[in-house]
């Protein structure tokens, strides 16, 4: 009987149909979803860690934490609300209020979403015992930070809710957490931050939470964030930005024996405190919109300018390594060197020293154009074709940590530029090239391009005769070590004895009488230094237009066993003695002796202003030197 | 003696089932308590049945059947409605669903028609009779309205086909089924197009090759082709009219045609997710957090079998896949042995029943077949169904027993 085995067929079909089936659900599709705590009926909720405090290397409070409150509202259970009473207490109009309850029930009925954003400790005072009577709002407790001392906004940087972009990137975070944003709040956001304590909730299909999950078993406590103590001493930081008032540009100040950044200075800066609480984004669409003073733009870390002169220092060793000068070398100066190939285009020298032999040291302390520009072309000219020179050249020229990133613990940073063979060849495709068409390289012009902080590193190298740790901002984490890149001897490719003569003469460029610094020599610490005047150009309707130089002054003290290295330039502020040098002393000043002793000078310094001649470059496009 | 081990083995299967059942009715306190006293209460009533002798089931078939009848009749007039449905006699705080028992009484009146030494399958006559056996109860429920409960009773064509009904009933059956399907997923047009199609080839072939078949058949093949286009054009209009909307969103679901936005699939949706998140060995008993998160509409009663899939994982989906299967091809192999043609269409009855539950409601579950609303043979709550299918086993049992002792 044949009709039996339908029944059986159909049976035993259906059997194994199903079974592929969920195999199919079970086991060959679950093993995409392998976490038991990622399933929709689980509900992570977060506990949020205290974030670390910022000190500075005196144990000085930087950064802290304050309680922020955000009013939060689950919109289905707002009910018989008093509207005229809640608007007037919380300082926003219907129309607002209306739109906010409305975003509030887009996002969801029935989760708990924003309302108004970080309310102040009074507000919450005044606002916590009326709460009661709005059904559906309620207050929530974040930390946000405070700045007890206003200064070094670009360098503490800021935190902000984390954006989309990220959000995908990053699985920690999530919608409407805060993160780093910028500066050392960035850079060390995974310390600051600490760890989520995580807890699961167990809910039902409605979103309702229901209980713990598993009693708890997978939940995390919240780590609170590290502490961190930065290399920055908030005295000195303060005090130049005090010094940079009303002025565009930078200063930053190393220790040379470590490293360590005592002094990120970009000015003009801005009050930390305005990027937290109700005001932020109204703030920092003022700051970030500001695109004449940029005031959110690290100057010191991010600004390349010119180096001007200091560069002669290299211009000085690469000459003295490959050997094509000595010390005792001379040159006769005869107000300038030519430059290009068969152009009679020259460039100038003004350190008045015509006709007679000029040294090494002299050179230095009188800052003679020609004397390095000589220097440049033997170096260069030592070697058969001018691509061998150049790149020998920059091989140098980089050791001092120049053209390229630290890759320190910075947020922000530029490479500067320093040219080699290739990038010649590029812009003279037919190879008519020479030592003298770039001759302006020797002085810090031509196409270099430098940050203060490769400057004020190169300061460091000079004052440690020819090594470097690379700069950087943490001095110490609480509870761990700090990376090791930053206790590792970096080594120019200079040999440490031809510094000296070259320290010699940093150092008579105070100590001399005709000394380019003569003016800003400080009683009782040995300072070197050099000044510097860098020519720079912006175009103005398609014309190259020549803008006032900009003042730069390097300087390193004392000159034995220095302490402190640092680079100061000030945005078109002309000769580098007449802003940046007393700058760099008063800093230094400040820095050695705890005090300083020249008010005249200080008190020139502070209140002196730029700002005519910033607005100069916003009115007329021909700007007289 | 083999009675005696087959009687184990179903209740071996039985108390398996109902463990599990309870078990995961531990946190549903009101309906696991309820569902407890239902099965004790089921004891009484195997005592009953299996007491009873052979010849009252053979005798009174036809009484019970027209009780039966009468009584979802009368739900008409004091039935109470849960869920849009009028198919619960409401009982103190209980409720009594009588489609349930229905089951068990059509299963007895059609074993008493067809083991007629008179009856004869192959005669439209009584053709029409065994099918009014059944349209009867399934007509009155579906106007309850409960259609997953009404087409349960198709599964007796299974019996009839085994007992000797032509093939074509059967084939007729498919090939409609078929054709609503593809006219579902492909669109009435194309269908009638490629029917078309498919007609002008096959008169073409028989033109060429078997010119007297086709001069003798034409008329029969033209109009198989007219009925077909016919139906296929109906089919449409049916789905289109008669239908209502959320009938029609879960087949265009289940068939891909329409992308679900607005949650209609919910159920599939979340009962599928329910059942992949148990993974291979499951999350353990009373672990299923979809589960106690409620994340599945009417998991304790047609659900049901999510809880399986979540706390048991593959493992235990299996399992009682592998054990309804064993169950019903043991029913089966049982009521061939059968001396008496009673019994045995009475067998089969039962195991074509439990079959088209079974295969309904796991198959709806997992998202193979569109959601129809009926339960799980002694898995899903509710004591009219397990009271039901405690009836139509035991009275089988019964019956099963009487072939021991006569021979």
């Amino acid at each position: 009987m044949n009709r039996k085995f339908l029944l059986y067929a159909i049976i035993i079909l259906t059997g194994l149909v199903y079974i592929g089936k969920l195999f199919f659900l079970q086991v060959y599709q679950r093993s995409f979803s392998n976490s038991p705590l990622n399933n929709a009926a689980i509900k992570t909720k977060y506990e949020y860690p205290n974030r670390g405090y910022i000190y500075d290397r005196n144990g000085k409070l930087l950064v802290a934490n304050q309680l922020s409150y955000d009013i939060m509202v689950i919109p289905r259970e707002v009910k018989d609300l008093d509207t005229l009473e809640f608007c007037s207490l919380l300082d926003i109009d219907k129309e607002s209020f209306l739109k906010r309850l409305k975003k509030a029930r887009r996002y969801s009925p029935r989760i708990p979403s924003r309302f108004l954003q970080q309310l102040s400790k009074d507000d919450y005072a005044y606002l916590q015992e009326k709460m009661h009577k709005f059904k559906g709002f309620f207050i929530q407790k974040r930390s946000i930070r405070q700045y007890p001392i206003k200064s070094a906004a670009n360098v503490l940087g800021y935190i902000s809710e984390v954006n989309e972009e990220f959000l995908r990137k990053n699985k920690y975070y999530h919608q409407g957490e805060l993160i780093g944003t910028l500066g050392v709040e960035k850079t060390y956001e995974e310390v600051l931050r600490g760890t989520k304590g995580k807890s699961y909730i167990q809910r039902n299909r409605f979103n309702k939470e229901i209980g713990s999950y598993k009693n708890g078993i997978y939940d995390t406590l919240a780590q609170s964030g590290k502490d961190l103590t930065l290399t920055i001493d908030s005295e000195l930081q303060q005090y130049g930005e005090q010094l940079m008032n009303n002025k565009r540009g930078g200063i930053i100040a190393i220790e040379p024996s470590t490293g360590e950044i005592l002094a990120i200075i970009s000015a003009p800066s801005y009050d930390p405190n305005l990027m937290v609480g109700r005001g932020r984004s109204k703030n920092s669409v003022l700051l970030f919109g500001d695109t004449i003073n940029k005031p959110t733009f690290n100057r010191g870390l991010q600004g390349t300018y010119p180096p001007g002169s200091p560069f002669k220092i290299v211009s000085a060793l690469v000459a003295l390594q490959e050997e094509v000068i000595t010390p005792e070398t001379y040159v006769k100066c005869y107000h300038g060197h030519r430059y290009g190939i068969r152009s009679k285009a020259f460039m100038k020298c003004h350190c008045g020293l015509v006709g007679v032999p000029i040294r090494l040291n002299q050179a230095m302390y009188r800052s003679c154009n020609t004397y390095f520009s000589n220097a440049y072309r033997k170096s260069i000219e030592k070697y058969d074709t001018p691509s061998e020179g150049m790149d020998a050249w920059n091989q140098h020229v980089t050791s001092f940590g120049l053209g390229k990133y630290f890759g320190n613990d910075l947020s922000v940073g530029q490479p500067g530029l320093i040219p080699n063979a290739a990038f010649y060849k590029k812009y003279y495709p037919k190879g008519r090239w020479r030592a003298v068409t770039t001759i302006s390289n020797a002085i810090g012009q031509g196409e270099i391009l430098t940050t203060p902080l490769q400057l004020a590193n190169l300061t460091a190298i000079v004052a440690n005769r020819g090594f470097y740790y690379t700069p950087h901002i943490v001095k110490s984490i609480k509870g761990m070590e700090v990376d090791r890149k930053f206790i590792t001897k970096n080594s120019t490719s200079i040999d440490k004895k031809h510094f000296e003569p070259v320290i010699e003469g940093l150092f008579n460029v105070f100590e001399k009488p005709n000394g380019t610094a003569r003016a800003s020599r400080v009683p009782g610490i040995e300072i070197s230094g050099k000044t510097g005047t860098s020519e720079n150009y912006i175009k103005i309707n398609g014309v190259r237009t020549k803008l006032k130089d900009h003042s730069i002054f390097i300087a390193f003290a004392p000159k034995d066993n220095p302490k402190i290295a640092l680079a100061v330039f000030v945005e078109n502020g002309y000769w580098g003695s007449r802003w940046a040098g007393p700058i760099a002393s008063l800093m230094i000043e400040k820095y050695l002796t705890g005090e300083t002793k020249r008010p005249l000078i200080e008190q020139k310094m502070m209140n002196g202003s730029l700002k005519d001649e910033y607005d100069k470059q916003l009115s007329t496009p021909q700007i007289e030197k | 003696m083999y009675f005696g081990l087959v009687f184990l083995g179903w209740l071996n299967i039985y108390s398996v089932t109902i463990t599990d059942e309870e078990l995961n009715l531990l946190n549903l306190t009101t309906g696991y308590g309820k569902q407890i006293l239902w099965i004790l209460l089921c004891f009484p009533i195997i005592v009953v049945v299996l007491m009873l002798d052979v010849k009252f089931y053979e005798k009174f078939g036809a009484i019970i059947y027209l009780v039966a009848l009468l009584s979802l009749i009368g739900l008409f007039l004091f039935g109470k409605n849960i869920n849009g449905a009028t198919s619960w006699y409401p009982i103190g705080t209980f409720t009594l669903q009588p489609s349930e028992f229905m089951k068990a009484a059509t299963a007895l009146a059609m074993a008493k028609l067809v083991s007629d030494k008179q009856f004869n399958l192959k005669s439209p006559k009584q053709q029409l009779q065994a099918i009014l056996i059944l349209f009867l109860p399934a007509i009155l429920i579906t106007l309850q309205p409960d259609p997953g409960s009404a087409l349960v009773y198709i599964s007796f064509f299974l019996v009839l086909y085994r007992e000797g009904l032509p093939m074509y009933y059967i084939s007729i059956g498919v090939i409609a089924v078929v054709l609503f399907v593809l006219t579902l997923a492909f669109g009435a047009n194309t269908v009638s197009m490629s029917l078309l199609l498919l007609f002008i080839t096959f008169i073409t072939f028989l033109s060429i090759k078997r010119q007297r078949l086709l001069k003798r058949g034409w008329p029969a093949m033209t109009f198989v082709y007219i009925l077909a286009t016919l139906y296929v054009l109906g089919c449409n209009l049916v789905y289109n009219n008669v239908f209502q909307q959320r009938h029609r969103d879960r087949f265009n679901i289940l068939l891909g045609l329409s992308e679900d936005t607005s949650n209609i699939g919910y159920n599939t949706n979340q009962a599928i997710k329910t059942i992949a998140s148990g993974g291979f060995g499951g999350r353990g008993f009373l672990q299923g957090e979809r589960t106690q998160g409620h994340f599945v509409p009417e998991q304790d009663t047609d659900y049901i079998f999510t809880t399986v899939g979540e706390e048991w994982g593959f493992i235990g989906t299996t399992f009682v896949i592998v054990l309804f299967i064993v169950f019903m091809l043991r029913i089966i192999t049982l009521a061939d042995r059968q001396k008496m043609r009673f019994s045995r269409i009475y067998g089969y009855s039962i195991a074509a029943i439990f079959f088209f539950h079974f295969a309904i409601n796991i198959g709806m579950v997992i998202g193979l077949l569109p959601t129809i609303g009926i339960p799980l043979p002694f898995f899903s709550y509710g004591g009219s169904g397990l009271w039901g299918f405690t009836l139509l086993l035991f009275i089988f049992i019964r019956l099963d027993a009487n072939r021991t002792y006569e021979w």
